[in-house]
């Protein structure tokens, strides 16, 4: 079999010495401002360009959202219950240096730096639909590696059936964790949960930037998990553990809420939410509600998971 | 207060509820209605729809609480202003937001509770605003007149429960919307029952000075 390969790149894309020097100066200067007083947390990279090879096959041929509307208009409830309290308040936020534990049900438990895990794995970029179970969508290039390479390696034990997101608890740099006059219905720290095998579907992205550049804080720098055919709060952002568990995790908003936001909370337009039918959903960016498609339009790749499974009831 | 002043403040009054719309309006001409225009539209009005009627609803405990007349001259102009956001928002509703899929829409009012009580907090505006008038006032008679416009009230709990019944586990300002109403409420049921003892004990001294018995 004849394998062409092109040449990875040519002579004239390789930056000038000159540009990338000047850009090293740049970023010097960027470090000090951020070691100005009462700024003394480390330098974030977030809005840093970020390579990775584009995965065609895992992609969807929609363009984008817009990249504003993308990190303006999101639901992160540590930073408060508005669309846009994340982006106003994301620079709470210190995403490095930043860990990774990852223990539980495995034969190699071990805490990772989050920029050890992007060396560790090659990055791919795959355009996502993202479905909001407030029946809202976007469409989303993210830039990641399958959760499935991290677990492979940690090497989860026979028990293991279950994997469990938590994501940071620290009120001082997520204020929608602190105390509020009503209290707070959310039981913090957020976390959420996956069954073993839709941990390891190779849809599942562990992902550290979106739109070509490092995640940014509001869309749940420095890592966040991402799994397509669910509804968005299944995605638990910022992680700071990954454990393997023989026992179904509880999930933040299912113990919130349980008759409105299930384990599975697949996406299904024949099942409704309590309050809200999920049959219809609003592009960001289009005026007419397109349908809902059941998993998100993933179907043909995941609906295996469920063979047998009356999809009403483990909603 | 002066007739000068009764039309500067009711001239405020107008002004103050069409700041809302206008700056809906304005963000549009900006392209400032965050990424899901319609959603944020819609629920915009919704507030305001809410915040004037709580505030229509005010005007009569304001009277009771301050012992002063002229919050009532503003209570029409308020309920007028609720009816209109009320009507700009379901039009947003059905135009944008469903475009005119009216299955789907007739479906959600019969199945989703708080769209439900929407409708029925709408519906219930409907025969005040067409009775607004002081001829219909007259027409009416000033008796039934005010026992039709207690409507306004079930509008206001409905409202609430609209609101209620729509917001995520999470979100708290409904609850300042419910608490708002049940003060007001309470204020003119603590007035009913002020004034009912106050008719009793009439009674009973009018019963005693006609019969000259006393009373034990």
């Amino acid at each position: 079999m004849l394998i062409r390969r092109a040449p990875r790149f040519t002579s004239n894309e390789i930056t000038d010495r000159k540009v990338y020097l000047s850009r090293r100066e740049w970023m010097i200067g960027a470090a000090a401002l951020t070691l100005l007083p009462g700024e003394c947390g480390a330098a974030t990279p977030q809005g840093e360009p970020l390579g990775a090879t584009r995965n065609d096959g895992l992609s969807l041929k929609e363009p984008p959202t817009k990249f504003e509307a993308a990190t303006t208009y999101n639901n992160f409830y540590e930073f408060g219950v508005n669309k846009d309290d994340p982006a106003r308040l994301a620079h709470t936020l210190k995403p490095r240096p930043w860990t990774v534990q990852v223990d539980g049900l495995v034969h190699k438990p071990k805490t990772f730096d989050v920029d050890e895990l992007s060396r560790l794995f090659p990055l791919e970029e795959r355009v996502y639909a993202l479905r909001c179970v407030e029946g809202w969508s976007m469409v989303i290039p993210w830039i990641g590696f399958p959760l499935a390479s991290l677990l492979k390696r940690v090497e989860p034990t026979g028990q293991a059936k279950y994997v469990e997101f938590t994501t940071l608890l620290d009120p001082k740099q997520f204020p929608g964790q602190r105390a509020s006059l009503f209290g707070f219905a959310l039981d913090w720290p957020y976390t959420e949960g996956l069954r073993l095998d839709e941990a390891l579907h190779p849809l599942t992205l562990l992902t550290v930037g979106m739109y070509g550049q490092v995640l940014s804080n509001q869309n749940g720098a420095p890592i966040r998990v991402v799994v397509p055919w669910k509804y968005g709060f299944k995605s638990a952002k910022s992680i700071v553990r990954i454990r393997l568990t023989s026992n179904e995790p509880p999930t933040a908003w299912n113990k919130a809420a349980p008759r409105e936001y299930g384990f599975y909370s697949n996406v299904n337009p024949a099942v409704d939410h309590p309050r809200w039918s999920q049959a219809t959903e609003r592009r960001i960016g289009e005026f007419r509600r397109r349908s809902t498609l059941p998993f998100n339009g993933y179907g043909d790749q995941v609906r295996h998971l469920y063979a047998g499974m009356d999809l009403k009831k483990y909603y | 207060m002066s007739r000068r002043a009764r039309i500067a403040l009711k001239a405020m009054i107008w002004g103050g509820c069409l700041v809302p719309l206008a700056t809906l309006v304005y963000w549009f001409v900006r392209d400032d209605l965050t990424a899901n225009p319609i959603s944020f539209v819609t629920t915009t009005l919704g507030d305001w729809t809410l915040r004037i009627l709580l505030a229509s609803l005010a005007m009569t405990p304001l009277r009771l609480v301050l012992g002063v007349a002229w919050p009532i001259t503003l209570r029409r102009l308020l309920g007028l202003f609720a009816f209109f956001y009320v009507c700009v928002h379901f039009s947003v509703w059905i135009v944008l937001d469903f475009f005119f899929d009216w299955p789907r829409m007739w479906a959600d009012i019969l199945k989703r509770p708080y769209i439900t009580m929407g409708m029925l907090g709408l519906l219930s505006l409907v025969p005040l605003a067409a009775t607004s008038t002081a001829g219909m006032i007259k027409r009416l008679g000033a008796r039934r007149w005010r026992r039709l416009h207690r409507l306004a009230y079930v509008a206001g709990v409905a409202g609430c429960v609209h609101f209620l019944w729509l917001a995520k586990v999470g979100r708290t300002d409904q609850y300042w919307y419910v608490a708002t109403l049940v003060l007001l409420l309470g204020i003119r049921l603590g007035d009913a029952a002020l004034r009912a003892v106050r008719r009793r004990r009439a009674r009973r001294a009018a019963a005693v000075a006609t019969a000259g018995i006393r009373v034990p």
